[in-house]
């Protein structure tokens, strides 16, 4: 169930926990200069869970991996400015970065299985990050690792501890992961696809999870996902992506109930619903998304989208009321009537 | 949707598939897993039953033995009322004409060093069946059919898309007319907005050649939208068995139930009589399935009974059948 009350609205709305301004990611490539991160800009604040959400190639996962410095490829270029807790990361050495990573920011991946390494014992792993950080004894580091296995619902802590990860099933491992990335209390957890590759039963006891992090530990958790239906369960606030920049960001509530961007809205028609007539066909979204290579001109959507128009051929910026802002020239007007004609309002899903 | 009517196309009877792993010379270390233990159902000319479950269930092993590229340890399969179960693979090649695979990765399913012409029309010059000039013709017909262009015959997988790798694997397995399709999760590692596109194409196609599908996918609500009638599994065999709206609308079984519940919905405001249910514990091992029903460890209803005695599937309402001691749905509320 997603929060009622809107982030931006939470008391503490001085500086944020991260701020991105202006990220550009760009990798050269034997094809030309290749643009993953188009120049986006977001922000972070703390005790909130903001969703990133677009298909591959959006952009979702290296905007929040440049975040970590996690992206070292010679060819990549990081451009703009990641101020975490007003430290500026962008441009920081790997020894210094490696304080910030795992000590202030951690992050989970898709697969726990080749995030973990197989030769060693869970235990082992994360007695390792323990003491890469902190003075521990390795008896302090034991119980510790131990408290954390238990913390993030694993039965058996003390027999978990001693085993290799491809002794517990995909659930036990994402959960010994998230042990592992909460070891050092960090204010800043990014979940990249934390849940796409366990079933929907276990799923739902990983999101229980990631809700609880945030109640219990107060995290601010960044969840990367191509699932709306994971963002619309857990987030406070949405980030749209498609070819490397931010489309529409909002309240969840805002994006879910009210969205903007064309974009937006074949996302959401192109997931067959859950309850309810089933349509004869899907709404879905024309052609495929833009080779990064070559970005058409003005918006990257506009080839793929039925409301384009003469101004199209012009970038959009990022506009909008307060924190619902989307990157469209659609007035509010037209919007209204493009959303008249779509064949399954938002409203009538339920 | 097509009801259940006349003769089955495909008829499974008590299909059982083990497979031995560990040493297979060393008698104590050799186990078995039942990834698909006893399982019967049939399915009729023009539906689309969906196989649901989560992954070890043994639903793509079901597929499988379906369309014979597993041999059976027990059981049958009913093409057409002709037993299959237990034919070689010389006496199978006829028949694999009438019933063909998609397969969920399109990467890793076509041969990356041929061209599209050649992949698509490789079933047609192994069954010799045409001449040189009939399989072109098929070949621009077959592209046609879904929305592909004819010049792309020349070109290699790796110049496609993902989702236009999965029209090149429907083109393929179209190839010789057949009147079955086993699609083991063909949208799963498709962008959604592409997923849209291909679940409405295979939709099409049911209706312009009047295929019947049998649809493995472990999304929900990609099954919900494409299947008339839905079979739930769990450790190997079905727990559930029902027209899909009656079965979304009222679950009979305590697992589809907690599956159904599981679904994250992608909507806000909505009022939640949708309860859900979270599961503890995971999918037990096919290696050492539990005693008595094999969902019980994990059923929040279990009782005694539950843990000696495994349930057998029976009828509850129309066309629903449940493999329950306590069904969730009573014989009465037939809707």
């Amino acid at each position: 169930m997603p929060s009622s009350t809107p982030a931006s609205a939470s008391p503490e709305a001085k500086a944020p926990l991260l701020e991105v301004r202006d990220l550009r990611v760009s990798f050269r490539t034997e094809r030309g200069l290749l643009q993953a991160v188009g120049g986006i800009s977001f922000r972070v604040d703390t005790h909130e869970i903001v969703g990133v959400v677009g298909e591959s190639g959006s952009g979702k996962t290296v905007s929040q991996m440049s975040v970590m410095g996690l992206i070292n490829d010679p060819n990549a270029v990081i451009e703009g400015s990641i101020l975490y807790k007003g430290r500026e990361l962008v441009g920081l050495s790997q020894r210094q970065l490696r304080s910030v990573r795992g000590n202030e920011i951690a992050m989970i991946f898709q697969d726990p299985m080749t995030a973990l390494t197989p030769v060693y014992t869970i235990g082992w792993q994360i007695a390792e990050q323990l003491r890469a950080h902190n003075r521990l004894s390795s008896g302090a580091a034991r119980k510790r690792g131990i408290e954390l296995l238990a913390e993030v619902g694993i039965p058996n802590p003390s027999v978990t501890f001693d085993r290799y990860p491809h002794q517990l099933s995909g659930g036990m491992r994402q959960r010994a992961f998230i042990a592992m990335a909460l070891s050092c209390n960090p204010s800043l957890l990014i979940a990249d696809e934390p849940t796409t590759a366990l079933d929907v039963t276990v799923q739902a006891q990983i999101l229980e999870l990631i809700k609880r992090l945030r109640r219990d530990f107060g995290s601010s958790i960044v969840l990367i996902t191509h699932d709306l239906g994971v963002v619309a369960e857990v987030a406070d606030r949405v980030m749209v992506m498609y070819a490397g920049r931010i489309v529409e960001r909002g309240t969840t509530r805002e994006i879910f109930a009210d969205p903007w961007h064309p974009y937006s809205w074949g996302l959401h028609d192109s997931i067959p619903p859950m309850v309810g007539a089933r349509p004869r066909r899907l709404p879905s979204i024309l052609g495929s998304p833009p080779s990064l290579l070559d970005l058409p001109p003005g918006c990257a959507f506009s080839p793929r989208c039925p409301h384009r128009f003469s101004r199209c051929t012009e970038r959009p910026a990022l506009a909008g009321a307060g924190d619902h802002e989307a990157a469209c020239f659609l007035s509010p007007e037209q919007r209204g009537q493009a959303l008249a004609a779509r064949r399954r309002p938002l409203k009538e899903a339920s | 949707m097509n009801q259940a009517t006349g003769a089955p196309l495909i008829e499974a009877v008590d299909v059982k598939k083990h497979f031995t792993v560990g040493n297979s010379l060393l008698a104590g270390q050799r186990r078995t897993v039942y990834a698909v233990d006893g399982v019967s159902f049939k399915v009729y000319p023009g539906e689309t039953l969906g196989l649901v479950g989560e992954s070890g269930c043994g639903k793509s092993t079901l597929g499988r033995c379906l369309v014979r590229l597993y041999d059976l340890t027990s059981g049958s399969i009913l093409l057409k009322g002709r037993e299959i179960g237990a034919m070689s693979q010389r006496e199978l090649r006829p028949i694999r004409r009438e019933m063909q695979m998609v397969f969920q990765d399109p990467y890793a399913s076509l041969n990356p060093r041929r061209r599209v012409g050649d992949l698509i029309a490789e079933p047609l010059r192994v069954h010799g069946t045409a001449s040189r000039d009939e399989i072109e013709r098929r070949l621009k017909e077959l592209m046609a059919l879904v929305g592909l262009e004819a010049e792309h015959l020349n070109r290699f997988p790796h110049e496609f898309s993902g989702g236009q790798r999965q029209r090149i694997g429907i083109a393929r397995a179209l190839a010789l007319h057949p009147g079955l399709l086993v699609a083991d999760e063909p949208v799963s590692a498709l962008d959604v907005s592409i997923q849209a596109q291909i679940v409405n194409l295979l939709a099409d196609l049911q209706e312009r050649l009047g295929l019947t599908y049998v649809f493995i996918a472990h999304d929900l609500s990609v099954v919900r939208q494409v299947s008339s009638r839905i079979a739930v599994m769990y450790l190997g065999a079905i727990v559930e068995m029902g027209p899909t709206e009656a079965l979304f609308q009222a679950p009979a079984h305590p697992y589809t139930e907690a599956l159904i519940s599981a679904v994250p919905i992608p909507e806000v405001d909505r009022d939640d009589r949708r309860k859900r249910i979270v599961l503890t514990g995971d999918v037990p091992s096919p290696m050492n399935p539990p005693a008595g029903c094999r969902f019980n460890p994990r059923c929040r209803f279990a009782t005694e009974l539950c843990r000696k005695e495994r349930p057998v599937l029976r009828e509850v309402a129309d066309g629903r059948t449940v493999a329950c001691h306590y069904p969730l749905v009573q014989a009465a509320s037939a809707a």
